[in-house]
């Protein structure tokens, strides 16, 4: 166990910094029109470099890095104000399953402008009917010649307003068991026929959407793995995006304690109050337990070990964290605990944010109770749920 | 960066596993515990003794293995599975600690080797009441080198030959046998004692403050102690999921129901966390890092919350069977009352955690 870095680390940790210094200077200096703008520049700024998706083989336009390598990057890279979210669903989902399943061509026209943030990606696979429950999805693709014909609608994509192209999970054969009648494809969102609305959030913002397809015609060129063998493609994409998904997004201990120190409470600041030092220190165990699992699962990479279903532990944690941490700021600043505009509530209103966006971590990547069914089933081996579903044609399930 | 044992260390703690599985069966831990008279297992401590594993992180010139408190971890996580009931912990972690790091060299060239080789049994005696030990609470103390007073509780008290206590001054070093009183405890395979002082000899042990003395002591075993605990959470994981896919209800086993499910997962979570805190923590010691208290911290307060959780929820999933005394849930459950309080309680490490926070913050 050395938390320290090796003399090579240690020098790769000083190149990045030294980059990162004097490219987000010019980054910043360059003026964005918008977020949008200053992601893409961003990114391809760290493209060029070879820090954008370090692990990628440089063929690929990655970094052909080490593992451990992409987590010095992150940590140097997080203390600048350059995180944007676009990417990473494409990166870090889509695009890789294009990279497993893809044709030379295709991949030699999508993965490097998908690097360079020019364009963007969304993964299609929630429907009404199917959520946690991915094999239940009702979208129809029916052969037509040399195309696809797609009609259903799909729900919660996350970027699909902003987004240029998608993986798509539809049925493809009704006749036979859920998991056996899929077949997954990537297409452009621009294609005639499909439809995007944004939906509202409970928490104001507007980032997932439905996605409406009607006479989608979809070339039989653009499928991914092999006729009604989708879920085997969609099982690499819901792996990876275990690995992608994580973080709880800024309301973390740091945080609280900043505002603690500053809050009054009965006697003195909040700090000072017993029940909420208890309470700071078990997010704090929790936050580093998190930090030093993810670099327990780094090490298994960087020795060629694969990772398990073990990721999915920092989601159920760091989501409930973020809510929890959220509500008791927000009832520590009292009677103004209600008030989330930013211009007037601590730390620009943070922890009123964390409350409202924890419900949809706690669900988006699956949920609390779907990922402790992963833990069980597949880490510890305990038997799977009764499926009454399994070997019935999916055309007689119930709806 | 390397978050993990290295291949030696897994090597290592291989064959500890390997050496207590067949030393120490769950027969041994029950001897001691069905027997009121005994109070360790005499030849589990030889045998230990034997492997070396007591002066594991012991330097050589001091007749120990020399090896690094990674590879102590490691034994520690193997005789918390086992719940050994042998004074380890007392002896290694908190008086072999203390004089690593507070004896003189006559004193460390005097008991070292005597640990090492098993014939010392050590004991660390702070207590003198309910509540954290703080300034206003410690009454023991020394006048020339005399010490008077009483600690209670005192684990392994009533069997050490080398006692490390705290008076008000400072830490002392006194020889035992000294007069005892042995305890009603909730864990009797691992034995405590009332311990009097009355004007025995005694020596000064380095020059420090007596309680930050003993707080550097207790960050110290605070890791170790993290370790037993995770192999205890780990071992009350494995009984469960072992039972609950054994027994069967309403027409299937349990385990194939959601609560138990979610339950066992919540186990592994919690365990998954400890761990990666100790091994943040054992790092942390070995290296001799100044992140060691808010390590130590950490790493305690998540494996006293996941050794609880787990040995609570086994008895739990093992139903009615699981709260008789011929079911071995209930040793887990006791050790882990044992191991969470013996450096002081969680709430207490939970407030050192914070103060070391805001210390952080301030720097
Ligand atoms: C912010 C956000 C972003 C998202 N982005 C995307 C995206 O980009 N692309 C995409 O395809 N999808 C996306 N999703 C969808 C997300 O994957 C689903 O919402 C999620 O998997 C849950 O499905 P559901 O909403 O249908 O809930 P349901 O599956 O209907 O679940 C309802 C409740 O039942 C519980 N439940 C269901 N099955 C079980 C079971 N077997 N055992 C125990 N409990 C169970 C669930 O845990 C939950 O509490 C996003 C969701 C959110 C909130």
């Amino acid at each position: 166990m050395d938390f320290n870095d090796t003399p090579e680390e240690a020098a790769y940790r000083t190149r990045a910094r030294d980059w990162l210094e004097s490219n987000v200077a010019e980054h910043k200096a360059q003026g964005h029109a918008d977020d949008m703008a200053a992601a893409r520049a961003w990114q391809a700024r760290k493209a060029a470099a070879g820090y954008a998706q370090i692990t990628w083989p440089k063929e690929w336009g990655g970094g052909g890095g080490t593992p451990i390598q992409s987590v010095i990057f992150g940590q140097e890279e997080a203390k600048h104000p350059v995180q944007y979210g676009y990417f990473t669903i494409g990166l870090g989902m889509c695009v890789p399953t294009v990279m497993a399943f893809a044709d030379q061509a295709t991949k030699e026209r999508f993965v490097g402008p998908a690097l360079r943030g020019e364009e963007i990606w969304s993964q299609l696979f929630s429907e009404p009917a199917g959520g946690s429950d991915v094999a239940a999805i009702r979208t129809r693709a029916v052969r037509d010649g040399d195309d696809w014909v797609v009609n259903g609608q799909k729900v919660w994509t996350s970027g699909a307003h902003y987004s240029d192209y998608g993986i798509l999970l539809v049925r493809t054969n009704p006749d036979v068991p859920k998991h056996k009648g899929l077949t997954m494809f990537w297409l452009d969102l621009r294609s005639p026929g499909v439809e995007i609305r944004p939906i509202h959030q409970m928490s104001g913002g507007s980032n997932f959407n439905e996605v409406y397809f009607t006479d989608v015609r979809i070339p039989d060129a653009q499928r991914l793995g092999e006729v009604d063998a989708g879920w085997k493609v969609a099982l690499v994409t819901l792996m990876n995006e275990r690995l992608a998904v994580g973080g709880g997004g800024g309301a973390g201990p740091k945080e609280i304690l900043k505002l603690a120190r500053e809050i009054d409470a009965a006697e003195g600041t909040l700090l000072q109050e017993p029940a909420f030092r208890q309470k700071l220190a078990d997010w704090w165990v929790q936050s580093e337990g998190l930090r030093n699992t993810r670099m327990r699962t780094i090490t298994a990479l960087s020795r060629g070990q694969t990772p398990g279903p073990e990721s999915s532990i920092g989601k159920i944690i760091a989501a409930n964290q973020l809510q929890d941490i959220g509500n008791s700021a927000v009832e520590a600043e009292d009677q103004f605990g209600i008030i989330a505009d930013p211009a007037l509530a601590p730390l620009k209103g943070l922890f009123q944010s964390a409350v409202m966006n924890a419900p949809g971590l706690r669900i988006a990547g699956g949920t609390d109770e779907i990922l402790k069914n992963i833990i069980a089933e597949r880490v510890l081996g305990l038997p799977g749920e009764i499926r009454t579903d399994k070997d019935a044609a999916f055309k007689d399930l119930k709806a | 960066m390397n978050f993990d044992y290295s291949d030696d260390q897994k090597m290592l703690k291989d064959e500890a596993r390997k050496f207590l599985d067949a030393k120490c069966p769950v027969t041994v831990v029950r001897g001691v515990l069905d027997d009121d008279t005994r109070h360790y297992d005499e030849a589990l401590w030889r045998g230990v003794a034997e492997q070396g594993w007591l002066g594991a992180a012991i330097p050589e010139q001091y007749g120990g293995l020399g090896l690094g408190h990674v590879e102590l971890c490691a034994l520690a996580e193997e005789l918390g599975r086992a719940v050994a009931p042998i004074p380890f912990a007392s002896t290694v972690y908190f008086v072999a600690e203390a004089l690593m790091l507070l004896g003189s060299e006559a004193q460390k060239a005097k008991w070292l080797p005597k640990i090492a080789s098993g014939e010392v049994i050590g004991a660390f005696a702070t207590s003198e009441g309910p509540g954290p030990v703080t300034s206003t609470s410690i009454r023991t103390s020394v006048v020339g080198n005399r010490i008077t007073g009483t600690k209670i509780p005192v684990t392994d008290g009533n069997i050490a030959n080398l006692l490390v206590v705290l008076a008000k001054d400072g830490l002392y070093l006194v020889e035992g046998p000294v007069e005892s009183e042995v305890l009603t405890t909730l864990d009797p395979t691992r034995s405590a004692a009332r311990v009097t002082f009355a004007d025995n000899d005694c020596e000064r042990l380095g020059d420090e403050d007596g309680l930050s003395a003993m707080s550097q002591v207790f960050d110290r075993a605070a890791v170790l102690l993290a370790f037993e605990q995770l192999g205890g959470a780990d071992r009350a994981l494995e009984m469960a999921k072992a039972y609950a896919l054994d027994r069967q209800a309403f027409g299937r086993p349990i385990a194939g129901y959601q609560a138990i499910k979610h339950k066992l997962a919540d186990i592994y979570v919690k365990n998954e966390i400890a761990r990666s805190n100790a091994y943040y923590g054992a790092w942390a010691l070995n290296a001799g890092a100044a992140e060691l208290p808010l390590a130590a911290a950490t790493a305690r307060v998540a494996a006293s919350e996941a050794y609880w959780f787990a040995s609570k929820e086994n008895i739990q999933t093992h139903g009615g069977i699981g709260f008789t005394w011929e079911a071995d849930p209930q040793l887990h459950y006791r050790r882990s009352r044992q191991l969470s309080l013996v450096a002081g309680a969680p709430s207490t490490w939970r407030e050192r955690l914070v103060t070391q926070l805001e210390q952080r913050n301030a720097a």
